[in-house]
């Protein structure tokens, strides 16, 4: 049981830190730095709850607006490059964020131990949930409430005009701009929604881990935030939530029993699922058919 | 409304633009013609600040917008629509319209949350109201992408009218269209100019520049060589020479 409570955990995060890049996604933009803003949410969260006793709703909440506000910070300069270039460029933001924590010590004693992040050592003994006696079970529903929060927030997001604007841009810049959108504005705001909502994925990941290290927080988790919005699609957020499910519940741990295969079968399954469904698993049409197969109302117009 | 002031535009060693000199009055169908390649299309891309000026001054209603990017241009009252029709195709006809609605009116009649994530009665039937004048309003939820041809134009300039411009400026809007769907275009940009819209039309059809406009000016490599009505444009031998080619060399064309 145990197993499948992190199971769920680990889902519950991962959908977190894939809905932070399919808000930037959405903008057009493709950001490899969900990771860093991922662990700045994680070390600033940790260090609340661990060195001066916050409880961890407050402590998730100022991690991922320190978070949001370092995208903020590094939406203006990196958003001026396109494709490629921002690509590299917040990938080199991800791998600095990454090396600050390798470097950073900051410890305290508490109650004859020492507590703190210590360098490459990791920040260990970030014990909020044990110590206030959370099952997995309460850290499990704790996560997925968080979860639902975010993926209604941005439904609903979604559906207002923000969320066509936000698409207009993606979809075509010049014509965006023409028809009077600040594309710096829309942008640097996607950025910023982002690197919150990563932030908050990170305070959460933080605590149920107990234990952080800045190698948690590399490539490999930057291009997992992006595989689920591209592998499921932008047309609404639970394409994304379907991605995770499929990656983390059936790739990561379903094929465990083939061992180094399974990274192989990943990259192969990547790119398939870009091959065959360029726009993602759910794409507009397959959107509208689902609609139309709930709703009952005959075939899908799109 | 719109002045331009020996407005210039070089791409490395090409003159695209090349000193040129237009005022647009208020209230008129402007014309704007000349060969491929004359720097029509360019022209167009100066006014709305996509790409930036050389030298020269773009003055609108008396302001200077030379250096202003293409939203700050919109919010002053220039709308535009493309040669190849650019919608967003992946979003619905509706959206299509309601993210352009960023009129400066619009702008301060309501609060942040308000225009962003709410939507006000107003707002929705203005949007209404130019699904109806695109024809469209029966594919309101479809997405944009998949309209007919003539279809996306209609909308396409639906969406220039949602900013409610002063000014629209339209580069090629019948391209690719029938001679029946011309004709309405002549009759919709008609009803806009009595309806008090003013108006630069970028265009190759002549039986539509000639039949709607007020004025007209043919540029050629860059340059002003004509300016006038339509009658004397169509008597002005600079024209026919630069569309037809010098009179020993002319074998044809249909200018």
């Amino acid at each position: 049981m145990d197993f499948y409570l992190g199971l769920a955990q680990i889902i519950g995060v991962h959908t977190i830190l894939g809905l932070s890049a399919y808000v930037v996604m959405l903008t057009g933009q493709l950001s490899l730095a969900q990771a860093g803003f991922f662990a700045i949410g994680a070390y600033v969260a940790g260090m609340l709850t661990v060195l001066a006793g916050f409880h961890i709703v407050p402590a998730m909440l100022v991690g991922a607006v320190l978070a949001g506000l370092m995208a903020f910070i590094v939406g203006f300069p990196a958003l001026r490059v396109k494709g490629l270039m921002l690509v590299i460029a917040t990938l080199a933001f991800g791998e600095f964020v990454r090396l600050f924590f390798f470097n950073f010590d900051y410890q305290i004693s508490k109650g004859g131990i020492t507590v703190g992040p210590l360098g490459g050592e990791g920040f260990r003994q970030i014990r909020f949930f044990p110590e206030n006696g959370w099952t997995s079970l309460d850290v499990m529903l704790f996560v997925w409430a968080v979860v639902i929060i975010v993926m209604a927030a941005l439904w609903w997001m979604d559906r207002s005009r923000a969320g066509a604007v936000l698409r207009a841009v993606g979809e075509d810049e010049l014509a965006a701009q023409s028809a009077g959108i600040n594309l710096t504005v829309v942008k640097v705001a996607a950025m910023t929604a982002g690197g919150f909502i990563a932030g908050l994925g990170g305070g959460i990941y933080a605590h149920y881990t107990t234990h952080i290290e800045h190698l948690n927080f590399g490539v490999i988790l930057a291009t997992f935030a992006i595989a689920y919005p591209i592998l499921g699609g932008l047309s609404n957020v639970f394409g994304t939530l379907v991605a995770v499910i499929f990656i983390q519940g059936v790739l990561v741990e379903g094929l465990r029993f083939m061992g180094d295969w399974r990274n192989l079968l990943f990259g192969a399954l990547i790119v398939l699922a870009m091959n065959v469904r360029p726009r993602g698993l759910f794409d507009e049409r397959a959107t509208a058919l689902l609609k139309g197969l709930f709703t009952g109302r005959g075939h899908a117009r799109t | 409304m719109l002045a331009l002031d020996g407005l210039s535009k070089h791409f490395g060693g090409v003159r695209a633009v090349d000193g040129l000199d237009l005022e647009v009055r208020q209230g008129e169908i402007f014309g704007l013609i000349g060969p491929n390649g004359s720097g029509k299309s360019t022209t167009v891309n100066l006014i709305c600040g996509v790409f930036p000026v050389t030298t020269g001054e773009i003055r609108f209603e008396g302001r200077n917008i030379t250096r202003a990017p293409p939203h700050v241009c919109l919010a002053a009252g220039i709308a535009r629509t493309f040669q190849n029709i650019r919608l967003f195709g992946h979003l619905s006809v509706w959206q299509n319209l309601w993210v352009a609605q960023n009129a400066m009116a619009d702008r301060k009649a309501s609060g942040f949350l308000n225009r962003w994530f709410g939507g006000s009665a107003r707002a929705r039937q203005e949007v209404e109201a130019l699904l109806e004048f695109a024809g469209v309003a029966a594919k309101a939820d479809d997405l944009a992408g998949n309209l007919s041809f003539g279809e996306q134009r209609r909308l396409e300039l639906a969406r220039a009218l949602a900013a409610k411009p002063s000014l629209l400026l339209l580069d090629e809007p019948a391209a690719g269209m029938n001679v029946e769907e011309v004709g309405q275009l002549r009759e919709r940009l008609a009803k806009l100019r009595d309806d008090g819209m003013t108006i630069l039309l970028v265009e190759h059809v002549m039986e539509l520049v000639m039949g709607v406009t007020d004025r007209i000016a043919v540029l050629n490599f860059g340059q002003k060589i004509a300016e006038g009505t339509p009658e004397e444009i169509q008597n002005d031998p600079l024209v026919r020479e630069a569309y037809l080619g010098a009179p020993q060399s002319a074998g044809g064309g249909n200018a």
